[in-house]
C-alpha cells in the first residue's frame, strides 16, 4: 500500500463520523476573493521560459510575459502584440506593426526593437525558430513599432511559429534581456503580460506570486486559450507546490488552495464526492504515452524488431495502466498525433487496431535475427506515467521471450543516459518510457520525438529520409488540403518505420472550487477571466 | 572549558573538509546530468551539450573542486544551477521553516517523552508501563507519512482546527506560527517520543535500583522527589545523548514530514535538489547538515557538565 492509496482509503471510509460532530473552530480556512490560490503540476524551479522549456515554466510565463501572436481554441493563430502583419508576394519578407500602448512591466514602452531581440533569442531554442534562423536573412526593427523578419525561402507556418503554445513560446522581453545568452538564464523578469512576476515572494520549489499589472491593456476580443483579452480578475496569484498529491487533495478539500492543475486520478472518484469542488479535463489536447526503442542498435536497428513490438503491443493496457478504469480519459490511437485534431488521421494504423498477435510478433522478432540478447529497458520510478508504462512493457517483452534488462532508475538518470549513444551493455540503452504533450504532436511544428534526421534526431535516432520528406512536405504545404495529404503519408511512413511505439492517448483533469469561476479547458491552465467569491 | 570548545570547534574544519570532498565526489560519479534537466524533453544533444558548457560542467572534476572549495573558503556557497540564486538565499529562505518544525517538535517530543518514560520506569510491569511500551512500539513502527495523513485527516480534514498544510512565519503572529507545525511536529515527534520514553524508562529502572534512591526513600522524600529531583538529573546524561543523536533522525523524518505538510523548509529542498541533479545546492546542504550536527554534538557534551559535576573537560 502506498500513501495515496493509504489517504483515498481512509478519506472514503468515513471511519470517524462521531468526531465529525465536534464544533469546527475553521482555522484551516483562508484567503480571500482576490487572491487565487493555484496548485501547479510541479515546482517552478527556474523562471526563464526560453533558457528553461518546462511546461510549468511555460505555464507561469505565460502570465508574465505576452506573445506577438497566440493560438485560440481552434488552434489557429491570433493576433495579441501585433496590430497587423504583411507578406511581400514572394513570402520572403514578413513585416510585423505592434498594437499601440504596449508597455512592459518597468513603464518602459515594447518597442519593435524588443521584439526582434526577443524573436532572435527565441529562435536560437525553439525547433520551428531553428528552421526559421536556419532561412533567416535578416530580423531588424524597421521603426519604434515595426520589424521585419526576411527569409531566404518562403515560410508559410510563420504565423503558427510565432503563436503556438509548445514550450519556448515566443514571448517577448526588453531588449537588454532578450539580448541574454539563450543558453544562459535571465535574471530580470520584465514582463510584457498581464501579471507582474513577485520575484522576492519567489521562493523555489514552494511558492511562486504574481501580482496584476493594472498597466496591460488587452485586446479587446473574447479570450480563447493564448489568444484575446487576458483580463486579470484577481489581485494575487499565489502558487502553491505541493509534491504530494494527497495532501493537495485536502488542502483543495479544506479550502486552503482553489485550484488544482493536475490532480491524479485515483483521487478523482473522491473529489467528485466533495459538494464545494468541480472536476473537469484538464486539457483536451491530452498526452500521447510512447516508448522509444534505440534505432542504432540490435535488435531495434531492424525494422522487422520494432514492427513486432508494434503488432504485439495493447494501448489498453498501458492506458489502464495510467487511467485506471475512468474509460473517458483515454482512447487508443492508431497513429502519432493528436485525436481530435484538424490533421488527426489514422493512416497505415492497422498494425495497433484490432486483436493483438503476439505469434505473429515472435516470427517477425525472429525473422529479424533476435537470439535473446538483453533488452535493456530504462524506467523512471519517480514518474507514475513512465513508472505505469515501464511494467507494461517488460511485462509485454516477456510474453514475447525477449531477454528483459529492467533498468529501474529516476528521471534525472534517465534523462543522462537516453542521450548515451554506447551499446545497451556499455552504458546505452534499448528502450525508455515517456510521453508527449497532444499540444506538441497536433503537427509536426513542434514535435521532435517525430524527426528522423539520424544523429539529429531525438533519442533512438530514426533514420529515416521518407519520413523527414513528409515533414519537409507539411511545412511546405499552403492550404489545409496539402496539409492533411502531407500529414496523412506521414503517419503511414512512420508506422511502418515505427519512429516510436504510441501506447495510447490519454486526458488528465483539473479540479477548484466551486466559488472559482471561468477555468477552461486548455494546453495550459489560462488564469484570464477567473474569479473568485469569498 | 574554553579551550576545549575551541579545539573542538576547530576539530570540525578537518572533518567539513572531508564531508565536502566526499560529497563532491559523490555527486561528480552518481548518474544525471543538470543540463539534460534543464534543456527539456525536447532538447537535442548538442543543446545538452551546450548548456553543460555554460554551466561549467564539462571541465576536469579537479578544475571543478578547486573552484567550488576556493569559494567555500571566501563564505560563498555558490548558485543554484537551476534557480539562478545564490545557495546562500535558498537555505536562508527554507532556514526558519525547518528550525521552527524541529524546535516543535523537541519541545513536543521530550515533554511527552519524559514524563511518559519516568512514569513507566516507576509502574514497571503495571498496566501504565505496558501501554507506555505499545505506545512506543507504535511509533517507532509507524511510519512518519502514516501518521501525517491520519493527523491530517482528523484534525484538518473531518474537524477542520487545523490547517492541512502550509507555514507561517513566526513574525506573523505566534498562533499562526504555531497552528501550521503542530499536526507536523506530532508526526515527526512520534518515532522521537517513542525512542525518548524507552531509553528514559530503561536509565530511570536502572538508577532506581541505585542505594541512593534506597537511601532517599529511607529518608522520608516523597515519590516525585525521588523521581525528579533525585534519579532523572542522574538518569539525564544517557537520555541527552540520545536526544542528540535523534536529532540526526529529525533532519531525515523533516524531508517526509516537509513534503506532506507542504512546508518550504530545508528537507524539501534537499529532495528538489537531488532529483535536479542541483549540485551546489546539495553540497551547501550537506555542509550545513554536517556542521549543524557537529555543533549538536557538542552542545550535548557541554551539557554533560551541566548535568554531572564529575564529567570535567
Amino acid at each position: 500500500m502506498d500513501r495515496r492509496k493509504l489517504l483515498k482509503g481512509m478519506a472514503s471510509t468515513a471511519a470517524l463520523p462521531a468526531i465529525s460532530r465536534f464544533p469546527s473552530p475553521a482555522l484551516a480556512q483562508g484567503g480571500d476573493a482576490r487572491t487565487l490560490r493555484f496548485v501547479p503540476q510541479t515546482n517552478l524551479a527556474n523562471f526563464d521560459p526560453i533558457w528553461g522549456t518546462q511546461y510549468v515554466v511555460r505555464n507561469a510565463a505565460a502570465l508574465v510575459w505576452d506573445t506577438l501572436y497566440g493560438v485560440d481554441e481552434n488552434l489557429a493563430p491570433q493576433r495579441q502584440m501585433v496590430e497587423s502583419e504583411t507578406v511581400s508576394e514572394d513570402g520572403l519578407t514578413w513585416t510585423f506593426t505592434l498594437r499601440p500602448g504596449l508597455k512592459f512591466h518597468d513603464g518602459e514602452p515594447v518597442l519593435a526593437k524588443d521584439a526582434a531581440a526577443s524573436m532572435a533569442r527565441w529562435s536560437a531554442r525553439d525547433p520551428m525558430g531553428i528552421m526559421l534562423k536556419g532561412i533567416q536573412e535578416e530580423l531588424v526593427a524597421i521603426d519604434d513599432r515595426s520589424f521585419k523578419w526576411v527569409l531566404k525561402r518562403p515560410f508559410p507556418k510563420m504565423l503558427f511559429a510565432l503563436a503556438k503554445n509548445n514550450a519556448p513560446c515566443s514571448f517577448v522581453m526588453p531588449e537588454r534581456i532578450a539580448k541574454t545568452d539563450p543558453f544562459k538564464q535571465i535574471t530580470e523578469y520584465i514582463g510584457s503580460g498581464p501579471m507582474r512576476f513577485m520575484k522576492d515572494e519567489w521562493v523555489p520549489g514552494a511558492r511562486a506570486v504574481f501580482a496584476k499589472n493594472t498597466d496591460y491593456v488587452p485586446r479587446n476580443e473574447p479570450a480563447s486559450w493564448l489568444a484575446g483579452g487576458k483580463r486579470i480578475l484577481v489581485d494575487r496569484i499565489e502558487w502553491i507546490v505541493m509534491p504530494d498529491p494527497a495532501t493537495a487533495s485536502a488542502a483543495l478539500q479544506n479550502g486552503e488552495v482553489d485550484w488544482w492543475e493536475n490532480p491524479i486520478s485515483d483521487l478523482v472518484p473522491l473529489l467528485r464526492k466533495n459538494a464545494s469542488i468541480k472536476v473537469d479535463i484538464a486539457d483536451p489536447l491530452g498526452n500521447i504515452g510512447s516508448f522509444r526503442m534505440n534505432h542504432l542498435f540490435p535488435p531495434f536497428n531492424n525494422v522487422k524488431a520494432r514492427r513486432a513490438i508494434l503488432m504485439a503491443l495493447s494501448q489498453e493496457d498501458y492506458m489502464r495502466s495510467l487511467v485506471g478504469s475512468d474509460d473517458k480519459l483515454w482512447r487508443p490511437i492508431p497513429g502519432y498525433f493528436t485525436p481530435g485534431t484538424p490533421l488527426y488521421n489514422e493512416e497505415g494504423g492497422e498494425i495497433l487496431k484490432g486483436k493483438r498477435d503476439l505469434d505473429g510478433a515472435k516470427r517477425l522478432l525472429a525473422e529479424a535475427g533476435y537470439k535473446g540478447e538483453p533488452i535493456t529497458c530504462i524506467v523512471a520510478q519517480d514518474q507514475p506515467i513512465t513508472k505505469a508504462q515501464g511494467d507494461v512493457t517488460a511485462d509485454l517483452l516477456k510474453q514475447l521471450g525477449m531477454n528483459v534488462d529492467f533498468i529501474a532508475t529516476d528521471w534525472g538518470t534517465t534523462g543522462t543516459r537516453r542521450a548515451m549513444k554506447n551499446p545497451p551493455g556499455q552504458g546505452g540503452w534499448s528502450m525508455f518510457h515517456t510521453w508527449h504533450a497532444g499540444a506538441d504532436c497536433i503537427n509536426p511544428a513542434a514535435y521532435t520525438a517525430i524527426r528522423c534526421n539520424g544523429d539529429n534526431a531525438w533519442f533512438g535516432w530514426p533514420n529515416s529520409p521518407e519520413v523527414e520528406s513528409d515533414i519537409t512536405a507539411w511545412f511546405d504545404a499552403k492550404s489545409l488540403d496539402e496539409e492533411k495529404a502531407a500529414m496523412r503519408k506521414l503517419n503511414k511512413d512512420a508506422l511502418d518505420f515505427v519512429v516510436y511505439a504510441p501506447t495510447g492517448f490519454f486526458l488528465t483533469y483539473q479540479a477548484w472550487r466551486k466559488n472559482v469561476d471561468g477555468v477552461v479547458k486548455g494546453p495550459l491552465p489560462f488564469a484570464w477571466n477567473v474569479s473568485k467569491t469569498a | 572549558m574554553g579551550f576545549y570548545v575551541l579545539r573542538r570547534i576547530l576539530s570540525t574544519i578537518p572533518v567539513m573538509a572531508v564531508v565536502a570532498l566526499f560529497v563532491f565526489s559523490l555527486l561528480y560519479i552518481a548518474p544525471g546530468d543538470p543540463a539534460a534537466i534543464i534543456a527539456g524533453d525536447q532538447a537535442t544533444p548538442a543543446d545538452i551539450e551546450r548548456i553543460r558548457q555554460s554551466l561549467g560542467l564539462e571541465r576536469p572534476f579537479l578544475v571543478q573542486f578547486g573552484d567550488w572549495a576556493w569559494r567555500i573558503l571566501h563564505g560563498d556557497l555558490g548558485t543554484s544551477i537551476f534557480t539562478n540564486l545564490p545557495v546562500t538565499n535558498l537555505i536562508a529562505q527554507r532556514i526558519e521553516p525547518t528550525l521552527s518544525l524541529m524546535l516543535v517538535t523537541l519541545i513536543l517530543s521530550i515533554g511527552v517523552a519524559v514524563p511518559l518514560g519516568v512514569a513507566a520506569a516507576w509502574k514497571a510491569g503495571s498496566l501504565v508501563d505496558r501501554l507506555v511500551m505499545a505506545f512506543a512500539v507504535f511509533g517507532f513502527s509507524v511510519p512518519v507519512f502514516v501518521i501525517a495523513y491520519l493527523l491530517a485527516y482528523v484534525f484538518a480534514l473531518e474537524l477542520d482546527w487545523l490547517p492541512v498544510q502550509g507555514y507561517t512565519p513566526i513574525g506573523r503572529g505566534f498562533w499562526p506560527w504555531l497552528q501550521n507545525l503542530i499536526l507536523p511536529a506530532i508526526a515527526l515527534g512520534a518515532v522521537y517520543v517513542a525512542l525518548i520514553a524507552r531509553m528514559t524508562r530503561a536509565t530511570m529502572l536502572e538508577v532506581l535500583q541505585q542505594d541512593y534512591i534506597k537511601t532517599a526513600r529511607a529518608k522520608g522524600i516523597g515519590q516525585s522527589g525521588i523521581l525528579f529531583v533525585h534519579a532523572l538529573k542522574n538518569a539525564a546524561v544517557p537520555i541527552v545523548t540520545v536526544i542528540g543523536l535523534g536529532i540526526a533522525a529529525l533532519i531525515g523524518g523533516a524531508v517526509v514530514t516537509e513534503s506532506v505538510f507542504v512546508i518550504p523548509g530545508l528537507g524539501r529542498l534537499t529532495v528538489d535538489s537531488i532529483l535536479r541533479r542541483d549540485y551546489p545546492v546539495i553540497q551547501g546542504l550537506v555542509l550545513l547538515f554536517s556542521f549543524a550536527y557537529v555543533l549538536v554534538n557538542l552542545l550535548i557534551d557541554l551539557l554533560y557538565t551541566l548535568l554531572d559535576p564529575r564529567i570535567r573537560y
